[in-house]
């Protein structure tokens, strides 16, 4: 075993902050990953990253957490996306794109002016691609509370969230305060990139969200299933790639370690890609067929048995047409 | 199960009232006039085709109704009393809903939310729960599918979950928005037969928007034209006539009764007419 987890693994405070942080990240961004997909929202979901890069640049400016930044910016655009228009399906696009617009000019503004005025020479790298082994452990209570918020948010709006994200009508007939709604989960989406950012970087995050929930809608009928496979992947994925960075640093001599932030969304991709393999739809998706093809049977099963006849009736081998 | 009383009083009150009144209703959308001091009642149990070529109104009218779009005048009324905001009292069929085949809403998730989607928090799991699901689903003869995911079914397939949707919920009235649009003859024919049945069994009140209305002739006890943001309502030989429905359009229509089917003709002068040239699904056809 001492060659998967190199030495210091698990004694490092660097590493169980990582996997804290990654974790609780990949929780978030899974569960409301999974609503971005079924809403079909993931451009507004990245163009929330953008958002949250100009959030936490800003917030290394003034010298506070990057998280808050992340997050508070995070909210701010989602607001500013909802007033323009991001609940009308054709106003979806543009509301984002003018946002997404504004928001990466802020950054590079802000990135701008942290490299040049300030002494942290890191901060593009940092808030762009995330530096998960150097992030503070007072840090967790705050993560922690933001994900409780957006999680609670998710569970909260669970019913409603579904039926608007069917249709918005169909909504709105049965009462359903369906803006309200819509502005509720993009604020929980602005929580999750925000999370997902302070993880593996802002630009990144957007594979934490959209990666592992578009892997599990590839294996599940259900929804709720394809919540759990969700976070089994993000998690799974999270804490992989942070073992594989740590232990890349003992594998290959006279060389840094390889980014955790690149190994995880890496892995988000090959999960992807063996989502798609023949073999593992078929293990997954063979319940729906049967399903089906039970039903029919039943209501079918007149012709069926008319047809069984005949089959026996012409008989192919000897024995059997003997035996009839 | 014991019933409250508040359970029993708008049953017992609906007996007496009418299932939906529409009094006086306008609606203008844009500078434009959709709806023109529109009014009709709805009884329970009874099927009304709501019946107008495209851009006669019928989507904002069903609008109006179920709250969604606000009439600049008039009112409605469900059961005789003025719409309140969460009512599980109408029920609602859209033609079509627009879900990704990727998207993993099954039949049954969707038959469910109709049960309790409004409510907020997460369902739980419960036997009873599944059993009104497989109820209704058996109801509208949607087993077969019920554990395909919605994108993946063909428009008379949704048409029965969306169906299930709002009726399991229990309704009074059901509204449907063109649901014989996108289907062949003969799904449109199953789902017509299908809501009759729903209607006399369960003294539902049906409104089906539709452009033609042949299809619905046998089943059909009322109908509410709408021609030019104007609707006149009644039984079928007392709306479908020639001297009604010219009054409606505003020119010469005749009204002629082939085999049991009626065709809507514009008169000859409508010719030099242009401004109201009907466009192609119009029920006028024109004779030279």
């Amino acid at each position: 075993m001492h060659w998967v987890f190199e030495p210091g693994f698990f004694s490092s405070e660097p590493v169980h902050v990582a996997l804290v942080i990654g974790g609780i990240a990949a929780v978030v961004s899974a569960v409301v990953g999974v609503f971005t997909v079924l809403r079909g929202q993931s451009f507004a979901g990245h163009a929330l990253t953008d958002v949250s890069t100009a959030g936490g640049s800003g917030a290394l400016l003034v010298g506070i957490s990057p998280l808050l930044g992340f997050v508070g910016f995070g909210l701010l655009g989602a607001g500013a996306m909802d007033a323009i228009g991001v609940q009308r399906v054709r106003g979806r696009d543009l509301a984002t794109g003018i946002v997404l617009g504004a928001a990466t000019g802020l950054a590079a503004l802000f990135l701008f002016l942290d490299t040049t005025s300030g002494a942290t020479t890191g901060a593009t790298q940092q808030i762009l691609f995330g530096s998960i082994f150097t992030l503070d452990p007072s840090e967790i209570p705050i993560v922690v509370v933001f994900s409780i918020v957006a999680v609670g948010m998710i569970a909260a709006l669970y019913r409603p969230l579904l039926l608007a994200s069917t249709d918005t009508d169909l909504a709105a007939a049965r009462g359903v305060p369906v803006r309200l709604v819509a502005l509720g989960f993009m604020a929980a989406l602005a929580v999750a990139v925000g999370l997902s950012a302070l993880a593996i970087g802002a630009i990144l995050s957007t594979a934490l969200l959209i990666g592992p929930a578009a892997t599990a809608l590839r294996l599940t009928n259900r929804i709720g299933a394809a919540l759990v496979a969700a976070v089994v992947i993000g998690v799974g994925v999270t804490w992989l790639g942070v073992l594989l960075s740590y232990d890349s640093y003992y594998w290959v001599s006279d060389q840094n370690a390889v980014p955790v932030s690149s190994l995880i969304v890496g892995l988000v991709f090959v999960a992807y890609l063996l989502s798609g393999l023949p073999a593992i739809r078929r293990l997954t998706g063979r319940r729906t067929v049967m399903v089906v093809t039970e039903a029919e049977e039943a209501r079918l099963r007149g012709q069926r048995v008319s047809s069984r006849a005949a089959v026996r009736s012409d008989g192919d081998s000897p024995r059997s047409r003997r035996v009839l | 199960m014991p019933r409250t009383s508040a359970a029993r009083t708008p049953r017992d009150h609906a007996d007496t009232a009418e299932v939906l009144e529409v009094d006086h209703v306008s609606v203008s959308l844009g500078g434009r006039q959709i709806l023109d001091n529109v009014s009709f009642t709805v009884g329970a149990g009874e099927f009304t085709g709501l019946i107008g070529s495209n851009g006669a109104g019928k989507t904002t009218l069903l609008r109006v109704i179920l709250g969604l779009q606000h009439p600049g005048a008039g009112r409605v009324l469900l059961s005789g009393r003025a719409r309140r905001r969460r009512t599980a009292s109408v029920g609602y069929v859209p033609q079509k809903v627009l879900l990704d085949p990727d998207t993993p809403m099954r039949a049954r998730d969707l038959v469910g939310l109709g049960l309790d989607g409004q409510r907020f928090g997460m369902p739980l799991p419960s036997a009873t729960r599944r059993a009104k699901v497989d109820e209704m689903l058996k109801a509208v003869d949607a087993e077969r599918f019920a554990d395909a995911r919605i994108g993946n079914l063909s428009g008379g397939e949704q048409q029965r979950v969306l169906i299930a949707h709002a009726l399991i919920a229990r309704p009074r009235l059901l509204l449907l928005d063109e649901p014989l649009a996108n289907l062949d003859l003969r799904s449109g024919q199953e789902i017509i037969a299908l809501l009759h049945g729903i209607a006399v069994e369960h003294r539902i009140a049906i409104l089906l928007s539709a452009h033609e209305m042949n299809a619905l002739l046998p089943v059909m006890n009322r109908v509410v034209y709408l021609a030019g943001g104007r609707a006149a309502a009644g039984t079928t030989d007392e709306v479908v006539r020639s001297d009604v429905l010219t009054g409606l359009y505003g020119h010469h229509v005749d009204v002629l009764r082939v085999h049991g089917r009626v065709i809507v003709v514009a008169g000859p002068q409508f010719e030099s007419d242009d401004a109201s040239e009907p466009d192609g699904h119009d029920p006028i056809i024109h004779v030279s």
